[in-house]
């Protein structure tokens, strides 16, 4: 407890008292106070016009036309339902605070406060009552009553939760495998391109140039919407042509490219933003949430920005006909951590 | 009750009176009194129709908030009526020429529909948004304006939590909102959230599932959003603004120090008629206001961006302003991740995005409790602190700001760094350390602004105004004449409260038995740091003497010269 301290306000200059009310032009001039009522009902007079002008534009102005002036250049009937209606509701906001300001009395009044609190003789009165209630419950007495009733109560939070628990799955280790820490990648799965679904060929592809791609078989999906979005969501990557002689290919990894020809989780590890801004000439790739910055050149370790993990690589080959395929799933769980994720087997820099 | 059966005929009842003036609700019959007689509304409206308000024009800020609060809810009710919160997939064949034939989720083609095809619907979706972005925008200057005038001190606490309370959801509420209409911007964020449930400690998965019904992005949580925004939040907001109200009628309204107001009065108008005009009529201006912006200027066109794909995404993402404190956290904070056997823990991810929320939120609330701790100020204020008389809560106010700022700027380093042309990478290195450094200098260069602010009050009570003439002596020397100041500012300047210092009592008596209210040397230590900067105002003395002795510049110039007090004579006539 701290103790009680007294604030002081000493007033070494005397309160002079609410200052004197000051008439205002309309007060004492009838011809200004004409002037404001009228400035008043002009702002009410109005109103009704503007609202009627409101439902002739809704009726006849049709929806292609448009306006166009000082850079704007707007839908012809959002632009004047919304300017009627608008100045229409704001002159009725106008109208009343002259109404106020010009014309009701504007003498200051004084009204006493009250303490917050009760005085004593009521919470005397409101203890006495509170003790007479709680004689006559008999709980005092009876304290098998109060404390089954302790429990009852919050007992009931149980089934209140508890039924929330169907919201969605149960992520136990099953349902990770075959959710989160899965994508549609398999051995033999052709890299396409994103939106067009192309096959791409090695040899198409020229140094620095970078691909966004998926997987052939995203569009086996093209009949389940939900299933196409959570399998994009993971399994969407990116590929790039890089000259093998500036870049840091690792010893377990030489047979995941093809002549510098990367493949890379597109799904960024901090909080699975896609990421797409490619910086040539330094091989970095930037995200555009929040600017994690990853090595494509040296296995996709993080040079900057928030994200901790590597990019997952995608080990890739070409088929018979020099087409893009992948040579499994990625080898670990794509997008942003989560707790029961196994970082153990990323990528770290130095690996070999 | 027992009714006469006779009156006689000299009662003073049956003597005809006539009614001076004509009053409008004479007897309070018609309408009124039907109602009078079931819910006494004459008791009701008794007392409480001139209930006096302060005038200020601070005081707005809040009716800023309740206004477009209202507005919110009239214009999303128009909303609702032609969004669909579905994520069914679907092909646009609407008016929008760009997105014809593209598949789309329900939610975003019913916006689009709202937006081209409905009457009158692309002007309710932009004052609904600008609405949604005052609410918070009101909120957060009402609170400053609170906090910066010690409006929150006894007995208003509860009134101070109930309106971070508020604060609190109208972020969630906003956030919940403009991740509906499932474009490529909303369903970006989304996928932050997703990341971000994900990454709390132990159970961030089963939320992540729960949440999403499933992995991410999946079917359900445009619905599941859609409840919260229209239906869960809003209760619990208008809940809320409704306790809040209810406080503020009950204190009575807080008012600014100056000539004949008390801590023991309020001054004003009266509600009717003069606040039920004001008041009233600045509704109709804060929804004209929003109206015309969203008449003239475009937010959130949704078209633009296209639906959402979890694989596309455009530079320069960015939630709406009142998140980018979250976002810029996000974005500076270090990669920390911890990997304990088969587990992982995001701290990066966690603690600036659920943590700097926590921390804003907890840290507002108990300001109150930690005031009244040092200060042990136990009394109630109905009277409003001029924010330089409370120095060290000012500069702490002002340090607040500044750690918020750094965090928002840091939200869009990279459109810094695009606009600036400088190095990404050094300007998230920079922004690391300013989130630390800048509040601590903001908050001393606020406090000597206070404590010269103070000086300066003083000066003008002892010597008054500085007249703008200069005068030169016979024997050659210069100085301004200064003017006495009126005495209702002289008033205002010096009123305010003063804090004793504390002196550390023994934590024993003389008897060696332990004292319990005790000040401890470590509390009496911060008390004395937290009121150091409050200066000691000018007594009546030093009033009377500084006057009496003309003003202070004459002595710099002619001490010789003795001057006559009729300066003070003026300042005490006044009317």
């Amino acid at each position: 407890m701290s103790q009680e301290v007294e604030v002081t306000r000493t007033h070494p200059v005397p309160d002079p008292g609410i200052p004197e009310h000051v008439e205002r032009w309309a007060d004492v001039d009838p011809e200004e106070s004409r002037r404001a009522e009228r400035q008043v009902a002009a702002c009410f007079g109005a109103v009704p016009l503007l609202a009627l002008g409101f439902v002739v534009v809704y009726f006849f102005v049709p929806r292609t036309w448009s306006v166009q002036f000082a850079g704007l250049n707007a839908q012809a009937q959002n632009f004047w339902l919304g300017l009627l209606g608008g100045v229409a509701i704001l002159l009725v906001g106008i109208g009343a605070i002259q109404w106020a300001r010009l014309i009701m009395g504007d003498h200051e009044i004084s009204e006493e406060r009250h303490d917050a609190g009760s005085d004593s003789d009521t919470r005397e009165a409101a203890l006495d009552e509170v003790h007479e209630g709680i004689t006559q419950s008999d709980l005092p007495r009876r304290k098998l009553i109060g404390n089954t009733l302790k429990i009852a109560l919050p007992s009931l939070a149980l089934p209140a939760l508890i039924t929330l628990l169907d919201m969605g799955p149960w992520p136990g280790p099953g349902l990770r495998a075959a959710t989160i820490e899965k994508t549609i990648w398999t051995e033999g799965v052709h890299l396409v391109t994103d939106v067009t679904y192309k096959r791409i060929k090695a040899t198409d592809m020229v140094v620095g140039e970078l691909v966004n791609a998926a997987p052939e078989n995203i569009q086996d999906l093209n009949s389940d919407p939900a299933a196409k979005a959570s399998a994009t969501a993971k399994a969407a990557i990116i590929i790039v042509r890089m000259d093998p002689s500036t870049i840091k290919i690792p010893q377990s990894r030489k047979d995941w490219q093809v002549d510098g020809i990367l493949c890379y989780s597109k799904i960024c590890t901090h909080v699975g933003c896609p990421i797409s801004l490619w910086e040539q000439q330094t091989h970095h790739l930037l995200c555009p949430c929040h600017q994690s910055t990853f090595d494509l050149g040296n296995s996709g370790v993080v040079v900057f920005g928030p994200a901790a993990r590597s990019l997952p690589q995608l080990p890739i080959t070409t088929d018979a006909q020099g087409f893009l395929v992948a040579r499994s799933d990625f080898t670990v769980p794509v997008g942003p951590s989560y707790f029961e994720r196994d970082s153990t087997h990323d990528y770290k820099d130095g690996d070999n | 009750m027992a009714k006469p059966t006779t009156v006689s005929s000299d009662s003073p009842a049956l003597e005809v009176t006539t009614p001076q003036g004509k009053k409008p609700l004479a007897g309070l019959g018609g309408p009124a009194g039907w109602l009078d007689e079931r819910v006494g509304l004459a008791k009701l409206s008794k007392g409480n129709l001139r209930k006096v308000f302060p005038d200020h024009w601070s005081f707005l800020l809040g009716e800023i908030a309740l206004y477009s609060f209202i507005i919110l809810l009239l214009t999303g009710v128009f909303l609702t009526i032609w969004f669909k919160p579905s994520m069914a997939e679907v092909e646009y064949t609407g008016t929008y020429q760009l997105l014809r034939g593209i598949p789309m989720s329900e939610a975003y083609q019913s916006t689009l529909t709202l937006s081209f095809d409905v009457r009158g619907g692309l002007l309710v979706r932009q004052v609904h948004h600008w609405a949604a972005m005052l609410f918070v925008a009101a909120a957060t200057v009402h609170m400053l304006r609170i906090f910066f005038t010690g409006a929150f001190r006894k007995p208003r606490e509860i009134n101070w939590l109930i309106g971070i309370g508020l604060l609190s959801m109208a972020l969630i509420e906003g956030f919940a909102g403009y991740s509906l209409p499932d474009d490529l911007l909303s369903g970006t964020g989304l996928r932050f959230v997703d990341g971000l449930i994900r990454s709390i400690p132990v159970i961030g998965t089963w939320a992540e599932f729960l949440v999403f019904g499933g992995e991410f992005p999946g079917t359900i949580i445009v619905p599941r959003l859609y409840m919260v925004h229209i239906l869960l939040v809003p209760g619990l907001l208008l809940a809320l603004i409704g306790a809040h109200l209810a406080l503020v009628v009950y204190h009575k309204h807080t008012q600014y120090p100056g000539p004949g107001r008390t801590e023991k009065n309020v001054v004003g108008y009266p509600l009717f008629p003069v606040y039920m005009a004001k008041a009233g009529g600045f509704f109709f201006i804060v929804f004209g206001v929003t109206v015309l912006m969203g008449t003239f200027l475009s937010i959130n066109p949704v078209w633009k961006f296209g639906p959402y794909t979890p694989n596309q995404i455009t530079a320069g993402s960015q939630p709406d302003w009142y998140m980018g404190f979250v976002e810029g956290a996000i974005r500076i904070f270090p990669a920390i991740e911890w990997h304990f056997g088969h587990t992982t823990w995001s701290w990066q991810i966690f603690l600036p995005g659920v943590g700097m929320l926590g921390l804003l939120f907890g840290g507002l609330a108990a300001w109150p409790f930690i005031e009244s701790w040092i200060t042990g100020d136990k009394s109630e204020h109905h009277l409003l602190d001029r924010p330089r008389n409370a120095p060290t809560r000012t500069s702490f106010g002002v340090a607040g700001i500044t750690w918020y700022a750094m965090f928002w700027i840091a939200g869009g380093n990279d459109i810094l760094a695009n606009t600036f042309g400088g190095s990404l990478n050094a300007i998230t290195w920079a922004m690391r350390y300013a989130v630390w450094v800048a509040p601590v200098i903001a908050f001393i260069i606020s406090r000597r602004v206070c404590m010269s602010l103070q000086r300066h009050d003083a000066e003008r009570v002892l010597h008054g105004a500085e007249s703008g003439v200069i005068v030169r002596t016979p024997d050659g020397g210069y100085y301004e004449d200064h003017m006495p100041i009126p005495l209702d500012e002289a008033f205002t300047l010096t009123q305010h409260a003063e804090y004793p210092s504390l002196e550390p009592t023994a934590a024993v008596d003389e008897n060696g038995v332990k004292v319990p209210a005790q000040v401890t040397k470590r509390r009496a230590r911060v008390r004395d740091w937290f009121i150091r900067a409050n200066l000691t105002k000018p007594t009546a003395d030093e009033i009377a003497v500084a006057h009496s002795h003309g003003d202070g510049a004459h002595e710099i110039a002619s001490p010789s010269e003795p001057i006559e007090a009729s300066n003070e004579q003026k300042a005490v006539s006044r009317h």
